[in-house]
């Protein structure tokens, strides 16, 4: 047997393995681990420096299906932003991944997802998208499109929640999305995510194969492969790796990211720029009239400071100051109280 | 006529909320102080910016007695839309001062009570330029006319605005003119009253300081090593945060020229719940201020925070409920709440201070309790104690360490390593209930472990198992009764061979101490009990052993701290008669006499 391949640390792909999956046989969401595994693997990330936290949901499980050697922690259901972001004000330092699911993240968890995306928490946050409530078999969730029809036969009226498009709405600096099924791109997405510094939203649309897989469905397997619309095919270049990346002047666009990374983004079809704000909107609502998924960095936007940056916290995680820097001197206490005593 | 009585005197000011009273009552309050008479002053005012009605009362007295007074000496009738309800909330023989640059109206005059006037609308149109500041001026005038008729001196008055706004002479000065024109006016009149007179006590407030439950607790918080603080604007708690929000950037030595602390107001209060629970497993102090409906949208997190077993403060200051109720008034009726916050079997930490010190010093303490038991803590609070002004000794700090409990690090992961010892994060290793913590940024290969709010066993793997689910929660009831021995115990006051003992909590402590006396004067001695923390500790048994009856004094409708103590000591219990008050003001002492004394009457029938 050939010897496992190591990365920068010395790690194989094996060691950020997780328990084993309980999802259905199929299931959209273990091909997300799998990239997600091997981004971290390829990045050459320690572990023991990520966090990976969640919601309530199937999706919200798989988090124990990767890295265990990370700290998990699986919260309540539509709260993980919130969780994440006192993570990240304890500890900065940490590297921190949410997944969560469209329920969690489109329905009850919408308000908490909102704004820390208008704070820019640092996390890359995968939302596994399938359009369903699976571990309550099969109800509609916000991200159902309109027509699309339920196990049962019931069709959704009401308009789909667009997760990408409210992320950059509301500020988040990283924003793609991809299919379960295309692990070549997403692969190197979840990669720039792992690498940029502030909410990095990946919106990646995995198949329910038990409740939401039929005829009729906008979120079926075939439905989904058949209405893909990439923006461009990527390339993720770690800062490590002085290669020369295969670049074509006239077409490709390249995103150098904080720590030098880069992603080179091979046009497909028209040209793409998706530091553009406008032009990112604009694409999505034209691939949405079409009845498609726009896949691919949607969004990036390099210039905005991540939430512990603009609060200014210390370089010294909070969480590891003890008493000595915590507690203010005795004397200023006896000033307050002279100044009370006016 | 009486002689006045020295240095007991309560004022009630009527004003309309938004027209500046806050700054005149805060000067006289402040200067009544000055002189060293012992005072305390109570807010009601509305949940509204501006114009509806609002009323301050100071009550001084030589005695020492803080609580709210129910009688009122003295009406300032400074509000039309109240002034005919007002005149009757005055005392018999009471005084009342009205504005007269209008002839005072019928249906505001009664008998029984003395009138003075002074046109301060007039008063100050002569001295301040027409602006909106004039409005509020007028409420300086007040301020004079009863240092006047009372005895406060005009340099007391100079000295507190010297204080207030030390570095802008034109604002002493602006107001000043005001107050001295009330002063003057009352004393051309040659107004006499006959009711009371304020004499200055030599040192009487020697070392005392003024200030409010909230700001208290804040730095209490900041002494305890708070470092990640998340809240969403409540009355009455908005100020507890905004109060670390002025001191951190004081108090809190930077580190490296960066913030050693995060402050972020939140969302929602789901949200700062869910940004505490986060800090607190990444291994920050991390604390919420809110009042009782945020306590109500934290529940689902309270319970997560529980189960997980992580630690987190909240600090709870109580207003009127339920639904919106009255959100600036005063009561302490969400004990039970707190107490069992959560679906499923919880029971949690409830530390209730019932002074400044206390305030400031649970707050502190309160992190050591979240780390040592790595459960949510809540320090319970009300709008009495939180916003009103207290006078108080300094605040104390005590000489306890931080303790942050069983925390592993990397280096002890590793002795335990070498010693064969594995850890086990929800495993009871010490038989005590709680068990070993690691937290992230713990790089030892042995440290992470996957965090849930499902069910999971002793080594936090997700587990449906039904000794697995029971074991955790038997341990967590086991960590909770660990906790009887160290929260703070009662404080106790008694006299050999009294068999009526009296217990209340929190704000009601004030109330009740001077009931306590006025029971006596009265021919009933009581012994006393004051509850400082949930869960209750042995001494609450035995003072309930030890006793033939039992008042137990709260400020809520259903006797909840009752209803807590009866159902840990259902036959002790049976003893407790409850002495409710909660009309949503702060509690008084002629309340709680009049009830006991009512339900001693009634047991004698019986």
């Amino acid at each position: 047997m050939a010897e496992a391949k190591l990365n920068r640390l010395n790690l194989t792909e094996k060691d950020y393995d997780g328990a084993p999956s309980t999802m259905c046989r199929g299931c959209g969401h273990d091909a997300i681990s799998a990239s997600v595994q091997r981004a971290y693997y390829e990045s050459s990330i320690d572990p023991r420096k990520v966090v990976k936290l969640s919601g309530i949901g199937c999706s919200s499980k798989t988090p124990a299906y990767f890295l265990s050697q990370s700290f998990g922690f699986n919260a309540v259901h539509g709260r993980m932003s919130a969780v994440a972001t006192g993570a990240n004000l304890a500890n900065h330092t940490l590297l921190p991944i949410g997944v969560s699911g469209d329920g969690d993240t489109s329905a009850i968890g919408l308000g908490n997802f909102c704004h820390m995306m208008r704070r820019n928490v640092n996390i890359t946050y995968i939302i596994e998208n399938n359009g369903v409530y699976g571990l309550t078999k099969g109800q509609f969730s916000a991200t159902a499109d309109v027509g699309s029809v339920m196990k049962g036969g019931k069709v959704n009226d009401i308009p789909a929640i667009d997760l990408a498009e409210l992320a950059i709405t509301l500020g988040a600096t990283y924003v793609a999305r991809s299919f379960s099924g295309d692990r070549k791109q997403l692969t190197p997405l979840v990669q720039g995510s792992l690498h940029h510094k502030g909410s990095a939203i990946l919106d990646v649309i995995s198949p329910c194969v038990t409740f939401n897989n039929h005829e009729g469905s906008t979120k079926s397997l075939k439905y989904v492969k058949g209405h893909l619309d990439p923006i461009h095919d990527l390339d993720f270049i770690p800062p490590y790796e002085n290669i020369e990346a295969d670049y074509d002047e006239g077409t490709d666009h390249e995103v150098e990211m904080h720590d030098g990374s880069r992603i080179i983004l091979h046009k497909l079809g028209k040209d793409y720029d998706p530091t553009n704000k406008a032009q990112a909107i604009q694409a999505i609502h034209g691939a949405i009239a079409e009845g498609k998924f726009l896949t691919g960095l949607i969004y990036y936007n390099p210039n905005r400071k991540e939430f512990a940056e603009e609060l200014n916290i210390c370089g010294i995680p909070l969480s590891e100051l003890g008493q000595d820097d915590l507690q203010p001197p005795i004397d200023a206490l006896e000033k307050i109280n002279a100044d009370f005593m006016k | 006529m009486d002689t006045p009585s020295i240095n007991d005197l309560n004022i009630c000011v009527a004003t309309e909320n938004g027209s500046g009273s806050a700054s005149s009552n805060n000067i006289l309050f402040k200067a009544i102080f000055k002189m060293g008479i012992p005072c305390s002053s109570k807010n009601m005012f509305p949940s509204n910016i501006q114009g509806l009605p609002t009323w301050y009362q100071i009550r001084a007295n030589g005695d020492g007695y803080l609580s709210r007074k129910d009688v009122i000496d003295v009406m300032v009738m400074f509000n039309d839309a109240t002034a005919a309800k007002d005149i009757y909330r005055v005392r018999d023989g009471g005084v009342i001062l009205y504005d007269d640059s209008n002839p005072l109206a019928a249906n505001l005059k009664r008998d029984g009570v003395q009138y003075i006037g002074f046109p301060a609308n007039k008063l100050v149109a002569k001295l301040v330029p027409a602006s909106p500041l004039r409005a509020k001026q007028r409420n300086m005038v007040y301020v004079g006319a009863l240092a006047y008729l009372f005895g406060i001196d005009m340099s007391v008055i100079k000295a507190v605005l010297e204080d207030t706004f030390g570095k802008k002479p034109a604002v002493i000065e602006s107001n000043l003119i005001c107050i001295d024109a009330g002063y003057q006016y009352c004393k051309e009149q040659n107004y006499k009253q006959n009711i009371a007179r304020l004499e200055p006590i030599p040192n009487g407030n020697k070392g005392k300081i003024i200030t409010e439950g909230n700001t208290a607790a804040a730095l209490g918080a900041i002494y305890g090593g708070a470092s990640v603080i998340c809240w969403y604007p409540i009355t009455p708690s908005s100020s507890l945060a905004e109060a670390m929000e002025y001191y951190l950037p004081r108090l809190r030595k930077p580190k490296d020229g960066k913030k050693a602390y995060a402050i972020v107001q939140a969302e929602d209060e789901i949200a700062s719940a869910g940004m505490v629970v986060g800090a607190g497993w990444a291994g920050a102090r991390a604390m919420t201020s809110t009042s009782g409906p945020g306590v109500s949208l934290m529940n689902e997190t309270i319970g997560l925070a529980y189960y997980a077993e992580i630690p987190s403060v909240f600090f709870i200051i109580q207003r009127g409920g339920p639904s919106t109720g009255l959100p600036t008034r005063t009561q302490q009726a969400d004990i039970s709440l707190m107490y069992v916050a959560s679906h499923g079997d919880t029971r949690h930490i409830i530390l209730i201070p019932h002074d400044m010190n206390s305030c400031f010093d649970f707050a502190r303490q309160s992190f050591n309790f979240a780390d040592r038991f790595q459960t949510p803590v809540f320090v319970a609070m009300d709008l009495d104690l939180g916003m009103n002004m207290w006078s108080s000794d300094p605040l104390k700090l005590s000489p306890e360490p931080f303790d942050y409990g069983k925390r592993l690090n990397a280096e002890q992961l590793e002795e335990w390593t070498k010693a064969g010892k594995k850890f086990r994060r929800y495993f009871d290793q010490d038989g005590d209930g709680i068990p070993y913590r690691t937290v992230p940024g713990n790089e030892h290969r042995m440290a992470s472990y996957f965090t849930r709010g499902s069910g999971h066993d002793a080594d936090a793997r997700y587990s449906e198992d039904e000794h697995d689910y029971k074991y955790i929660l038997d341990r967590l009831r086991k960590k909770f009764d660990t906790a009887r021995k160290f929260v703070p115990k009662p404080i106790i006051e008694k006299e050999r061979g009294v068999k009526t003992g009296i217990i209340c909590y929190g704000s009601s402590y004030e109330p009740v101490r001077e009931a306590r006396d006025r029971l006596k004067a009265r021919g009933l001695r009581t012994n006393h009990m004051l509850i400082r923390a949930l869960p209750l500790t042995s001494e609450v048994r035995d003072f309930l052993a030890e006793h033939d009856t039992i008042y137990l004094v709260e400020q809520n409708r259903d006797g909840q701290m009752a209803a807590i103590i009866k159902d840990e000591s259902p036959e002790l219990g049976a003893k407790i008669v409850s002495v409710l008050i909660y009309n949503g003001l702060p509690a008084t002492p002629l309340e709680v006499v009049n009830q006991i004394f009512a339900a001693a009457q009634s047991a004698k029938t019986a």
